[in-house]
């Protein structure tokens, strides 16, 4: 395992020049979050703009067939980059959420009735519970949670032991989650659920920014992921369903470009990819993501891990070592590039707002996990999450900021002033 | 190892006094003879705040007292106000805005940390029209747009990720 050269790979990325808080340099550490455009990107988008853009699959025209090459040619790099076998199986989402919910939508309503259980883990993503909330509200299926044990931890074993108990019919779950930084063994849960007959379902939203994928190897019947966290940009997603499944789902969202024919009785649905992806898709957006993952290609995607794992191990080990600050998450063996934790007596957004005056930008909340931070028994974390482009120098000053934090709010004794003048009239 | 950027300056939004309030609050506890009360708190980032008043039969004030949990600015900015209006008739109470809020606890506030501010102000309102004993009414969240600012405050939602 080595570092990459973050000094070359700095340059690509144009926001990390800029300074913040008191003419700082900006330490960006909410990659988790979301994660910052190489030039090759946003290039990539100009281009389109500047030169060919036009809608796709519709007109007989230069621009139409410029964009729609591109915009195919970007399902093509984005099936490379799964190792999904077949282009249609690659669905232009607006993002994790937005596949996520075809899924229980389509899916869902198709195949899940009263009494079926929809088995998650405790740590996901609302993303990932609420569609499943909202498929029980309409169905009657039940939502279970597989609990995380005392060291934030899913051992194999309760794996098999909730499967077992509750023959789920669809087991979905966070490659990594984006709260414990925890990476999960896809393959072999998977492997684990369709003995049980399950459909699986992998949210891939902190996975496929961080390491390699391959959607054959993990045999998943459903994989998605988001652009932004993979260096692309916002509003485009990706959801990945085998062939076969895809075939099987009825359509989801309606309208223009998903249909072969319609009359005034009804419509007839287009092929696969089409048929879910109604309306104008986000060509430009897919052009970019397409960029995103060749950028990301290119250096490496297990180079990129292994850079991440480093630092990753960096923060976890320096968190640990401060006084009255609580690692929430698993050891660093088993997690990648996120850290989230908490400081005795101090909220996590006066952590994240006194960090901020250091200039090193983290998330601080639930990250979207509520259900995990209430089995946790705390209401906010602060997060430092890394990528690609950070340095052990940026996770030192995140460590020294951090060490000061409990001298700013810790309790000296202090007294209220004078009562202050009030309101309008004072 | 001191800083220079966390010195206290006009930027530090935990200036001296935010600080002074947050470690010694105002009539921070339970009031056992109070006649209104409500409480509310913000999901987004787990900030709680409950408010008990006793009003007299001048429509006055004559007791605030607070309870909560949260951030500093949240906690510090609702010693603040109850100090602030304990005292006054309901009518300046209800006049009070939320722009006198923000301005009562002084350093300026980024649209995200002015929710934490404004929580204590809006329970506050909502305890004016909550008698106790009478049935409980929904608590003030976030979103709930009983008592709204008049003017729009808050950004985008800290927390929405994917």
């Amino acid at each position: 395992m080595s570092l990459l050269d973050t000094e070359s790979i700095r340059r690509d990325f144009p926001v990390l020049k800029r300074n913040v808080t008191g003419g700082q340099p900006l330490i960006y550490l909410d990659n988790a979050a979301s994660t910052q455009r190489p030039q090759a990107v946003i290039d990539a988008m100009d281009e389109c703009y500047l030169h060919y853009y036009s809608n796709v699959h519709r007109g007989i025209h230069t621009l139409s067939e410029e964009s729609t090459r591109a915009y195919e040619s970007a399902r093509e790099t984005t099936r490379e980059f799964l190792n999904a076998a077949s282009a249609r199986e690659v669905i232009f989402a607006a993002g994790t959420t937005a596949a996520i919910n075809t899924v229980a939508r389509s899916w869902g309503d198709a195949n899940v009735s009263a009494g079926d259980v929809i088995l998650l883990l405790i740590s996901e993503h609302h993303a990932n519970i609420i569609p499943w909330h909202q498929l029980a509200a309409r169905t009657g299926c039940r939502v279970e949670f597989i609990p995380i044990d005392e060291n934030f931890e899913i051992s194999d074993e309760t794996v098999a032991e909730y499967l077992e108990r509750f023959r789920p019919k669809m087991f979905a779950f966070a490659a990594a989650s984006n709260t414990l930084g925890s990476e999960y063994p896809v393959q072999r849960w998977t492997s684990m659920a369709k003995q049980y007959g399950a459909t699986v379902l992998i949210d891939a939203a902190q996975a496929a920014p961080h390491h390699q994928i391959d959607v054959q190897q993990w045999d998943a019947d459903f994989v998605v992921f988001s652009g932004h966290k993979v260096c692309g940009p916002t509003g485009i997603g990706v959801l990945y369903g085998k062939e076969a499944m895809l075939d099987a789902m009825p359509a989801f969202l309606g309208g223009g470009g998903m249909i072969l024919n319609v009359t005034t009785e009804g419509f007839t649905t287009h092929e696969l990819p089409e048929k879910f992806e109604a309306g104008t898709p986000p060509i430009v957006e897919a052009i970019g993501l397409a960029a995103a993952l060749k950028y990301l290609t290119a250096i490496g995607m297990e180079n990129i891990h292994a850079h991440e794992r480093i630092l990753g191990a960096r923060t976890d080990a320096g968190l640990r070592e401060i006084d009255g600050v609580r690692v929430i998450g698993p050891t660093a063996d088993k997690k990648g590039g996120i850290n989230s934790f908490v400081i005795e007596g101090v909220h996590a957004h006066d952590v994240s707002q006194f960090l901020d005056g250091r200039g090193v930008a983290v998330r601080a909340g639930h990250h979207c996990t509520m259900p995990l931070h209430q089995a946790i028994g705390v209401t906010a974390t602060a997060r430092a999450s890394c990528y690609l482009y950070n340095t052990t120098e940026e996770v030192d000053q995140l460590l020294a900021a951090v060490a000061d934090v409990r001298a700013k709010f810790a309790r000296s004794g202090r007294r209220r002033r004078s009562r202050r003048p009030v309101g309008p009239n004072a | 190892m001191p800083h220079p950027q966390d010195s206290n300056n006009d930027q530090d939004i935990y200036q001296e006094h935010v600080l002074d309030h947050y470690e010694d609050p105002y009539n921070r506890g339970h009031l056992a003879s109070a006649t209104h009360a409500h409480d509310g708190k913000n999901p987004l980032c787990g900030d709680k705040i409950h408010v008990d008043l006793r009003l007299d039969s001048d429509g006055r004030v004559a007791e605030a007292w607070f309870d909560g949990d949260g951030c500093v600015i949240s906690q510090a900015s609702a010693s603040m106000l109850l100090e602030a209006i304990e005292g006054k008739t309901i009518e300046e109470v209800e006049k009070f805005s939320a722009e006198d809020m923000l301005s009562l606890f002084g350093p300026q506030l980024t649209p995200n940390r002015q929710k934490c501010c404004l929580l204590s102000w809006k329970v506050l309102q909502g305890a004016l029209k909550r008698p106790v004993g009478t049935e409980a009414a929904p608590s003030v969240t976030e979103d709930d747009d009983e008592v709204e600012p008049k003017t729009s405050f808050g950004g985008p939602s800290l927390e929405e990720e994917q």
